[in-house]
């Protein structure tokens, strides 16, 4: 807890990213100063951060998240070029063990031919979990040896687990989106994708005075096919987003109570090792679920309804 | 927890990681893993072949073996059957020869006999000339009395 903040501000502080993005012409800092043009800068408050709008990058999200994956690419890769078909060392096991752990789930859900699918399915296990993973770092060690010792700003804002950020999940959850638009206009055409979107649930009636009923029960499916579809990032990316933030919170309302005397402070200890704890399964179980679930919607891209 | 640019990077970042792990991690661990799958497979396979291998190897010795004692045995016997009839013809021989000795012997017998009996029959007429002058007191004129001695001669 640093110092002088309130409780309110110290979570304020905790949930706000480091923004780096335009503040327009005319604008007022947050120590009075008023910009004569346009400007790239770090925000200094939550206000900033928001009135940046939509230019605006969140460099510890994106820092964080890139370096993580890479992690995991380079030890990855490091063990795919090492390995032998002969006894596997330590790591190699352990890699071995997750790949095959990976592909008999995708195998399980996912029955088309594309070998991308798996190797998604890695990547998103393996980089969810790490990154989800950052957040059993007490809340405070990160953020302030960067805030107090590198940059030398006890008020600068640095969050260290990137899927506490909606932008890093939903993202990704884009991502997903445009490879599940990509496959099924791939599978299907254009138009056998449009006809899926306009011809479910209700398939419109061909003959007689019922034709007429067609462009009605067309419009109805149009809105419940694109709600639905719509709906699957969002809710992959919101529900990993929204899992690791209330952990993110606890962690948060935990670590105020260290600055509440030693009892409290000791007590505080044990909660935070006890949800910490809880939240190794939160971890793990989330990014699985962010796996299977772009399984299945990479799935559902390459179902062929016309086919049976 | 505004959204913004971060948003677009960090699809971007997907992407990029997804695409790396699709062409350069994924097909060698999956390799190597087939690879030693394979192995495995290939090795246990080998395993049930020696095995059959050595259960056949064990079967010929097994007939071997007893085809070698049987041979034995018939050598054996063989060995044997031979020595008796060595025996028995070692036998026979011996018989004949003493068969022919023996009636060599007879033979030489039966000569010897005869020629004492010759020599008895000369011996026995002058014995019973000289006996017979003694008896009668005078010469014994051999020419008239021939006839009768030879007489006496021959029934001996």
């Amino acid at each position: 807890m640093a110092g002088e903040q309130t409780s309110t501000e110290y979570i304020q502080h905790h949930l706000q990213n480091w923004t780096y993005g335009k503040l327009p012409e005319g604008y007022t800092r947050y120590d009075g100063e008023v910009l004569t043009e346009s400007t790239w800068v770090s925000a200094h408050s939550s206000q900033e951060a928001k009135d940046m709008g939509f230019s605006a990058v969140h460099v510890d999200t994106l820092g964080w998240s890139i370096f993580l994956g890479a992690l995991f690419i380079f030890i990855f890769s490091r063990v795919a070029k090492k390995a032998t078909a002969d006894t596997p060392s330590g790591l190699q096991s352990f890699v071995e063990l997750v790949v095959s752990f990976v592909d008999n789930t995708v195998k399980d859900t996912f029955h088309y031919k594309n070998s991308m699918i798996a190797p998604m399915g890695l990547t998103i296990f393996c980089w969810v979990f790490i990154m989800n993973a950052m957040d059993l770092i007490p809340v405070d060690w990160i953020p302030h040896f960067v805030a107090n010792v590198i940059v030398g700003d006890p008020h600068f804002y640095f969050k260290v687990v990137p899927t506490t950020d909606p932008n890093a999940t939903l993202g990704m959850a884009v991502g997903v989106f445009l490879l599940m638009i990509f496959f099924s206009i791939k599978q299907k055409g254009a138009v056998g994708f449009i006809k899926e979107l306009t011809f479910h649930p209700f398939s419109p009636p061909t003959k007689g005075l019922g034709v007429l009923l067609a462009p009605v029960l067309i419009a109805i499916n149009f809105i419940l096919e694109t709600v639905s579809l719509i709906a699957k990032p969002i809710s992959l990316g919101l529900r990993l987003f929204g899992n690791l933030y209330a952990g993110e919170m606890i962690f948060i309302l935990i670590a105020i109570m260290f600055g509440a005397g030693f009892l409290l402070g000791l007590f505080a200890g044990v909660l935070q090792w006890a949800w910490a704890v809880f939240h190794i399964l939160v971890i793990t179980l989330q990014a699985f679920v962010f796996m299977v679930l772009t399984t299945v919607y990479m799935a559902m891209a390459h179902d062929n309804h016309d086919e049976h | 927890m505004n959204i913004n640019l971060t948003l677009i990077g960090q699809t971007i970042t997907f992407f990029i990681f997804v695409f790396f792990c699709w062409k350069f991690v994924w097909p060698a661990l999956i390799a190597v893993m087939q690879e030693r799958e394979q192995k495995i497979a290939e090795g246990l396979q080998a395993a049930e072949r020696a095995d059959k291998d050595l259960e056949l190897a064990q079967k010929k010795v097994g007939e071997q073996l007893t085809e070698a004692k049987k041979q034995a045995s018939e050598i054996v016997e063989q060995a044997n059957k031979r020595a008796i009839q060595l025996v028995d013809e070692a036998k026979d021989q011996a018989k004949v020869e003493a068969d022919r000795i023996i009636v060599a012997a007879k033979a030489e017998i039966e000569q010897e006999a005869n020629r004492a009996k010759e020599e008895l029959r000369g011996k026995v007429g002058a014995l019973a000339i000289a006996g017979a002058e003694k008896i009668l007191g005078q010469s014994v004129d051999a020419k008239s009395h021939n006839d009768l001695v030879n007489k006496l001669a021959a029934e001996l």
